[in-house]
């Protein structure tokens, strides 16, 4: 295997180090390294990181390729400075055997840019009525840990009782898309004085908190794992900062399209900007932002959601939720939580690379840069700033919301396990397992 | 004056009066042996109408006639949309079939806007009514009614009674009556009323008894029965009891003030037979009066004013 001598990189954002890589592995840190046959890897005023772990990604294959497929949704992870995502259950089929989880996986394996982790569906086809064989997919090869019906709200309260129960037994965690759905039925945007202008159903904030609150009293109740998919209002903030307060083991996850953009976007009818939980107010994305810098929201997660054109290239109503993330979370993030100055780069580490992997038990994702880690890490240059295009993507979609904005940031390289899957500020084609 | 219009908010004062006056000459020519006036010659303006409404369909095609536009009426049902065309599809098409102007009717709030604004098609778009979002034509008619019988409308009380959470018809109203200067109440149950209402330029009231004597004219909203499946209130009759306008609380409007409806009626719950048929009530004429606005809009958009600001419709065929 080849080895690498990254150059000067300042790690972690703090201290100017070279780097080496051998054999998948961090071999040494420190000054004018030499490595025998090593690959040199300029990094002068780049920052690295360990490489980025999403908790929340949707890749659509099985069932719509057209959109995205396990293998190009690796392929925006790597571009992103990932080495690690977990890919949501409702898929077509969806995700709820061990069948399915462990092509998902074998899928990400082969194609090499990135590990694929499997998130297993909580109920039988997200039907909310029957448990899904959650043991089986922890089983499995794919060894599954995130159990998530995410698109629709495990609502029914006994169902969500006995899943944070049941996955006790091996660790696992219910990751819960709350959106209580009768509140919530038709809702096409934020509910708000705008939603009242612009005549579309409102998402009440509330059919958010409720099922937060709800779910952190249950966790308690059961001392069970909860984990709290994009978080997006302040009173759910509010609700997460309480429940730790009292040592309810809950994790939260902001995406980076709620700590940047507001619901006025919607004025322009442009369904690119309609997502699930609905962009809010300017009140809730501060809200989002000192909740992710004071630790109440553990992790940033992209809610990567690739959908084909004819479904974003129509009236509002008739389209789908979601948005892309995976290129541009990292510049987000910079955006608003580095460059003013909520965060530093060795708390981003925390918060994108570290905690998700923690929370997801992925052992070998999301450790520190240190000599006898694995070698996944991603070099940054915060330094440039670059145009958003939505054609320029690894994507199979092009449902960029940022797209035509100017964001801070770029992944130079991404190696994992000591193979650049990004390298130069490009995409490394047929990467070799 | 702009482009397309897509929310009665896109009028400043000076372009809705411009429209109220025009509409008032072209009110004439529908009293003429001869309906028609050669203005829009040449000129094609679709109604493409995804949402069944006759009324409005016919009063836009009289309208576009009666200027000499052709007119193509597209709609969903029987046509390739329900074979599941897309929006743009449909736009691209109809632009490709030299559009000057497209009447939109659409269920999904914000449509038109999307029309305009996707570069589907080049020709000026007009919101024929869009979900729960606007219909800016039936204000502009609506203020045009109000004005022949109350003069200005500066200063004039107008109270808008009922479903104002899915009216479009109230969007549209409370935001050209705020341009042209009235003071606007509108009369809902909680349930029935958005969320940021708070933020409109009106005032509000729970209580129909209480915003009665001060009317210069009464709006009463379409309400339809679904809303009670739908826990909105709990049940027609009530609803009748504490929001419709009978004969009671219509005789205790001020003696000059007119009783309004856009149409449907349904009568015997936002308002009865009697006050429907009485002496007080406009609705009828609200219809005819929307020929003449409509021909006002499609007349200034379709550039017979943005050629020349002088030019008259009337004069130039006498």
């Amino acid at each position: 295997m080849t080895s690498y001598v990254i150059r000067q990189a300042k790690v972690l954002g703090v201290k100017v180090a070279d780097i080496a890589v051998e054999d998948g592995v961090i071999t040494a840190i420190g000054k004018d390294l030499t490595v025998d046959g090593a690959t040199e890897v300029e990094a002068k005023g780049l920052v690295a990181l360990p490489g980025l772990v999403d908790l929340h990604t949707h890749v659509r294959e099985p069932g719509r390729e057209d959109a995205e497929t396990v293998l190009s949704g690796s392929k925006a992870a790597a571009r992103g400075g990932f080495t690690c995502v977990h890919a949501m259950a409702n898929t077509d089929p969806v995700a709820d055997t061990a069948g399915v989880v462990e092509q998902v996986w074998r899928l990400g394996r082969e194609g090499g840019y990135c590990d694929v982790q499997p998130v297993g569906a909580v109920t039988i086809g997200l039907g909310g009525e029957q448990l899904a064989e959650l043991g089986a997919m922890a089983d499995s090869a794919a060894t599954v840990r995130v159990f998530s019906d995410d698109g629709k709200c495990v609502s029914d309260a006994v169902i969500m009782r006995r899943a944070l129960e049941y996955v006790k037994a091996f660790d696992g965690v219910i990751a819960q898309h709350a959106q209580e759905p009768r509140l919530t039925e038709g809702a096409q945007m934020n509910e708000g004085p705008l939603s009242g202008e612009l005549g579309l159903t409102g998402w009440p904030a509330v059919a958010e908190e409720a099922i937060v609150a709800r779910d952190v009293l249950l966790a308690e109740h059961v001392g069970s794992r909860l984990h709290v998919c994009h978080l997006s209002t302040r009173g759910s903030v509010e609700i997460v900062r309480w429940a730790k307060s009292r040592g309810i083991n809950v994790t939260a996850e902001v995406t980076p399209h709620h700590l940047l953009l507001t619901d006025d976007l919607v004025r322009s009818y442009d369904p690119i900007y309609k997502v699930n939980p609905p962009l809010r107010s300017d009140d809730d994305v501060q809200a989002v932002r000192e909740g992710l810098a004071d630790g109440t929201i553990d992790i940033v997660a992209t809610d990567h959601a690739p959908h084909p054109m004819e479904d974003k290239e129509c009236e509002w109503s008739a389209a789908a939720f979601g948005m892309l993330g995976l290129e541009t979370a990292l510049s987000v993030v910079q955006q608003t939580m580095v460059d003013t100055g909520l965060l530093t780069w060795a708390q981003v580490a925390d918060k994108m690379s570290v905690k998700p992997a923690e929370i997801g038990r992925v052992h070998n994702q999301g450790r520190p840069l240190e000599v006898g880690e694995p070698a996944n890490l991603v070099l940054v240059d915060p330094g440039v700033t670059r145009l958003i295009d939505a054609r320029n993507t690894a994507s199979l979609s092009r449902n960029n919301p940022y797209a035509g904005l100017t964001l801070p940031g770029e992944v130079v390289a991404t190696f994992l396990r000591g193979r650049p899957t990004v390298s130069d500020r490009a995409l490394v084609e047929a990467v070799t397992v | 004056m702009i482009k397309h219009l897509l929310s009665a908010g896109d009028l400043n004062r000076e372009d809705a009066v411009r429209i109220l006056d025009t509409a008032e000459e072209l009110l004439g020519v529908a009293s003429r042996p001869i309906k028609k006036l050669p203005t829009l010659r040449g000129r094609t303006v679709v109604n493409l109408f995804f949402e069944d409404s006759t009324r409005t369909r016919i009063s836009f095609e009289a309208a576009a006639k009666r200027l000499s536009a052709d007119v193509i009426n597209f709609s969903a049902k029987g046509s390739s949309v329900s074979k599941g065309e897309s929006l743009k599809d449909t736009a691209l098409t109809l632009q490709a079939m030299g559009a000057d102007a497209v009447v939109v009717r659409h269920h999904n709030s914000g449509a038109p806007h999307r029309l305009a604004h996707a570069k589907w098609t080049k020709g000026a778009v007009i919101n024929a009514g869009d979900g729960t979002h606007e219909h800016p034509t039936q204000a502009l008619l609506d203020a045009f009614t109000m004005r022949r019988h109350l003069g200005d409308l500066e200063g004039k009380n107008i109270t808008i009674v009922g479903d104002v959470l899915h009216s479009r018809v109230a969007r549209s109203n409370v935001l050209l009556l705020d341009t042209l200067g009235a003071n606007v109440t509108i009369v809902a149950p909680p349930t029935l009323l958005p969320v940021g209402v708070e933020k409109w330029p009106v005032e509000t009231s729970y209580d129909l008894d209480t915003s009665i004597e001060k009317a210069d004219a009464i709006m009463m909203l379409r309400v339809q029965s679904e809303r009670m499946k739908a826990s909105f209130f709990p049940s027609a009759r009530e609803y009748s009891r504490r929001y419709g306008l009978d004969t009671a609380r219509m005789n205790r409007l001020p003696d000059h003030a007119i009783v309004m409806h856009p149409g449907p009626m349904n009568r015997g719950m936002e308002i009865t037979a009697d006050v429907a048929d009485d002496a007080r009530s406009v609705i009828v004429e609200q219809v005819t009066n929307g020929v003449a606005v409509r021909m006002a809009v499609l007349y200034l958009l379709l550039g017979g004013a943005a050629q020349d600001e002088t030019f008259d419709p009337i004069e130039e065929t006498e």
